[in-house]
């Protein structure tokens, strides 16, 4: 017992207190020094309370209440149980960090006023993690609706450009497009009874037809929020155009409520689990994954490279997800609690290390005012505390050890070589080509990873300006420093984050991984058994920090103030220049090379006798061409044929309604006779 | 006795439906107001003559009602509004007159046909003329859709009201006392607005030809 009392009050607390702050942020709109160094960093503190709650919660039986508010007769019933701790945790540690770095990030005189920021964004805040406490599909709604809609105004902060505006738009339609089917889907779930509380949904035994219609509604409905893959467009565009600081929160932390959704979905409410299910999920997962990476590697904006980053994580998510469904369905509930805790291990480290990634790239914006990769570069002797963190986000994020996306990619690596376990020889086949495609990701998302890193901090700057580039204020460090120490913690301490992630697992399959992983000791991670695998980080840590230090030592002994000599034919270029240096788009031309069919290029090469010769290339994504351009131009044809009985004339007005009078003259039953 | 007075009603009802087939023919805008006023004294005399047989006062009151809005102040706004507008003539149908008489005659068929069950049912005295009743509402509406200016449309919508109204008293010895208030008073508030609306329509288009406000149409 952390904080004494019941867990879910204080998380309710918790949930007020984001709500009067957003309320007072309303009251003091333009009063900047009051939102931005009072009430963001109470926001934070409220969200380290949150955090600890969770804890408490995740360790204690799970709690009831019921708020009356809403309708008459449908109070909001709210539970915390495991899975809404675990997930809780996640909002209330990384929207901790996130806020403090906000309190520091927002600027006076930047169009929107800072209370109404401050609004949106704790509404925002309270209602992730309203979304996740709902214990019934009115208040799950509910929350949901105004998630979409607080997080919409704040990616349309920036109103004025009309791409952001676009953006907005096609994230609020595809996001009330998902929402649909998840309402649907709450009413296939509670199967005519109509009670939609979760508690009733539990209960009930449906046939094998209607459980996959509302799996299946899930997956559309909590996909779309998710950006899995052909509802993946908006992602890419709605999350660069928010502030940093939203965009954080959305990529690290909004896309997991979808996940969180599915969970409770899949395995909670629903009372059986069908293996094809799994086999869906996995495919859709990897095909996710293997896209957002390979799009990573080609951008040329930085945020919308995290951004498809986004979508890769998202994507090994659901493949996690999968593989545990498929061995729940074959009632191999050890394998599916490892697959089980890999996904929700992921949650956490993506959550915390993109989070660290978008602040960075706040940091950048506003120190160089740059997205474009272009344009920057060198920025590591200028803003060298934004550099070393960003540094440790990008270890995480490529999964290298002893970092936090080590532990969980690895562990999704792990419950993939036991798929041979399984009795189904199609299954057996197919899988390690899955496995493959996982190790695929891992290694092209180190390469994205190395890209965004490499060209923004490293070599030299590509412009004069960004010499006056200056490092994040305090608030902004203590904000990032807060998610790099999480990312840090997480790959090392592994076997503490799975003891926490046990009650869940065993919630969901029944089974938990904790006592199996650490039976060798706390410091060693072995998943199965001793034999088989095991991981030690602090051995890792141990050992890079070796190998760092020697390399320092042999450089500084062998080749350090030695005469450099320079080369005697230098392509008569004496020194090397800033645009010499590899670009962005020259990095990632051999991928776009490799994987030239998943992407529609369009080039414009010059005349032979062009004097000023210009080369373009456009990337794009075909699903765009090939899928939601021919939706729109359909609903427009609809739309101008149903136009063609707007005539305008009153005369044609009138004869409708006179046709439709005679035709319901008609069909009175006397006339028949 | 009861003979005669059938007769009476039927007469009434055939005058009803002959004056909105004169309307439907009707150019003039002026003829199509005293024609008008001249179906609404044949609904009073039809409604006066129910009223008497069926002995209920009430219908009494209604005829008198009709009889002042209908035969003496709409009429006389009609006049006035035309006047101000300055229009008396409306020339243009959408449809030619004689083809509009032929679709009439089908509505009238059609009318009928559709009344025949109901009035087998009905025992009343006035059963025979729910079809005229009916037709005479379908003629004004497709009055409504043929005419081209806004005044004749109103008197269009006026004209329907008529058919409604003796359809009720037709075939349930008129509606209760507070709806035939109501719709008489909404009947009268329509005048006063569509009144209004026709000066801006003029105001806007120079003209009352309500083709014009196709323009407002967005492409």
């Amino acid at each position: 017992m952390i904080l004494g009392g019941l867990s879910i009050d204080w998380a309710l607390f918790v949930i007020a207190v984001w709500l009067v702050l957003g309320l007072l942020g309303l009251a003091a709109l333009r009063r900047f020094e009051l939102v931005a160094r009072v009430l963001f960093p109470l926001g934070a503190l409220a969200g380290l309370v949150l955090a600890f709650a969770a804890v408490q919660g995740l360790l204690s039986t799970p709690e009831v209440a019921v708020l009356p508010i809403g309708l008459p007769q449908l109070p909001f019933h709210l539970r915390l149980d495991p899975l809404a701790a675990f997930f809780l945790f996640v909002i209330g540690a990384a929207g901790c960090g996130i806020s403090l770095f906000a309190a520091g990030y927002f600027r006076k005189g930047e169009g929107t006023p800072p209370g109404l920021l401050c609004f949106e964004y704790h509404l925002f805040l309270a209602s992730m993690a309203l979304v996740v406490l709902a214990d019934d599909a009115y208040a799950f709604m509910v929350a949901w609706e105004s998630m979409a809609l607080s997080s919409y105004f704040l990616v349309t902060t920036n109103h004025k450009v009309p791409e952001i505006r676009a953006a907005g738009f096609l994230y609020l339609l595809i996001a009330h497009v998902g929402a649909i089917a998840i309402l649907l889907c709450f009413g296939v779930l509670q199967a005519n009874t109509g009670d939609y509380t979760f508690a009733n949904m539990r209960i009930q035994q449906l046939s094998p037809f209607w459980a996959s219609a509302a799996f299946l509604l899930a997956v559309f409905g909590f996909g779309a929020k998710a950006g899995v893959l052909p509802l993946h467009v908006w992602l890419p565009e709605a999350h660069p155009a928010a502030p940093s600081p939203v965009s954080a929160l959305m990529s690290g932390v909004m896309l997991k409520t979808a996940i969180y959704g599915l969970l409770r979905v899949g395995f909670d409410l629903l009372h059986l689990q069908l293996w094809w299910w799994g086999v869906l999920l996995l495919a859709l997962g990897l095909a996710t994954a293997l896209f957002g990476v390979v799009f990573a590697t080609v951008q040329s904006d930085m945020k919308r490279l995290l951004a498809y980053s986004s979508i890769e994580n998202i994507g090994l998510l659901l493949a996690a997800i999968g593989l545990a469904l498929v061995f729940r369905a074959y009632g191999m509930t050890a394998l599916a609690a490892l697959a089980l805790t890999a996904c929700l291990y992921h949650v956490a480290s993506h959550a915390f290390f993109k989070s660290l990634l978008f602040l960075t790239t706040g940091s950048v914006l506003h120190a160089t005012g740059e997205r474009n990769l272009g344009h920057l570069g060198g920025l590591m002797r200028f803003m060298p505390w934004v550099a070393w963190l960003a540094l440790i986000g990008v270890f995480a994020s490529s999964g290298l050890p002893p970092f936090s996306g080590f532990v969980s990619e690895w562990l999704l690596l792990q419950s993939f070589l036991f798929t041979p376990g399984l009795p189904d020889s199609f299954l057996n086949m197919l899988i390690p080509l899955a496995a493959a495609a996982v190790a695929l990701t891992a290694a092209l998302a180190g390469y994205a990873m190395v890209k965004f890193f490499g060209v923004i901090f490293l070599g030299q700057p590509r412009e004069e300006k960004l010499r006056q580039a200056h490092d994040a204020g305090m608030q902004e460090k203590a904000g990032m420093l807060w998610l790099a120490a999480w990312c840090v913690a997480l790959g090392l301490l592994p076997n503490l984050m799975i003891r926490f992630i046990d009650p869940v697992t065993e919630k969901l399959v029944g089974q938990g991984l904790a006592q199996q992983a650490a039976a060798n000791g706390w410091w060693l991670l072995t998943p199965t058994s001793i034999e088989r695998a095991s991981y030690g980080p602090l051995f890792f840590l141990l050992g890079v920090a070796a190998a760092c230090a020697i390399a320092f030592v042999l450089v500084r002994l062998f080749y350090h103030g030695r005469l450099r000599r320079a080369a005697p034919w230098g392509c008569g270029y004496p020194w090397l220049t800033p645009r010499m240096q590899d670009t962005a788009e020259g990095y990632g031309q051999p991928i776009r090379q490799i994987f030239e069919p998943f992407f529609r290029l369009e080039r414009q090469l010059p005349a032979p006798a062009d004097r000023q010769p210009f080369y373009q290339v456009m990337v794009s994504d075909r699903f765009w061409h090939g899928v939601y351009l021919p939706i729109a131009r359909a609903v427009e044809f609809l739309a101008a044929l149903v136009g063609r009985l707007q005539q305008g004339r009153i005369a044609t007005y009138l004869l409708y309604s006179f046709l439709t009078l005679l035709f319901m003259l008609l069909m009175v039953p006397g006339v028949k006779k | 006795m009861t003979t005669l007075i059938s007769q009476l009603i039927n007469l009434f009802a055939a005058v009803i439906l002959m004056l909105s087939f004169a309307m439907l023919a009707q150019r003039r805008i002026l003829s199509l107001i005293h024609l008008f006023a001249l179906q609404g004294l044949a609904v009073v005399g039809a409604t006066t003559v129910v009223a008497y047989v069926t002995d209920q006062h009430h219908l009494y009151y209604s005829a008198a009602l009709t009889l002042a809005l209908k035969v003496f102040l709409i009429p006389w706004l009609l006049h006035r509004l035309i006047d101000r507008l300055n229009v008396r003539w409306d020339i243009e149908t959408l449809i030619n007159i004689p083809s509009t008489m032929l679709i009439g005659i089908v509505l009238v068929v059609f009318a009928f046909n559709l009344a025949l069950p109901i009035s087998q049912l009905s025992a009343a005295i006035t059963r025979g003329t729910l079809g005229i009743a009916l037709a005479s509402v379908l003629l004004s509406f497709m009055m409504m859709i043929i005419r081209s200016k806004a005044v004749p449309q109103v008197i269009g919508f006026l004209a329907m009201e008529n058919g409604l109204f003796f359809a009720a008293t037709s075939a349930t010895h008129g509606m209760p006392m507070v709806v035939e208030l109501g719709i008489a008073l909404d009947v009268l508030v329509g005048v006063f607005i569509l009144g209004v609306f026709m000066f801006q329509i003029r105001e806007q288009f120079d003209s009352l030809d309500i083709r014009h406000l196709e323009n407002l149409k967005e492409d």
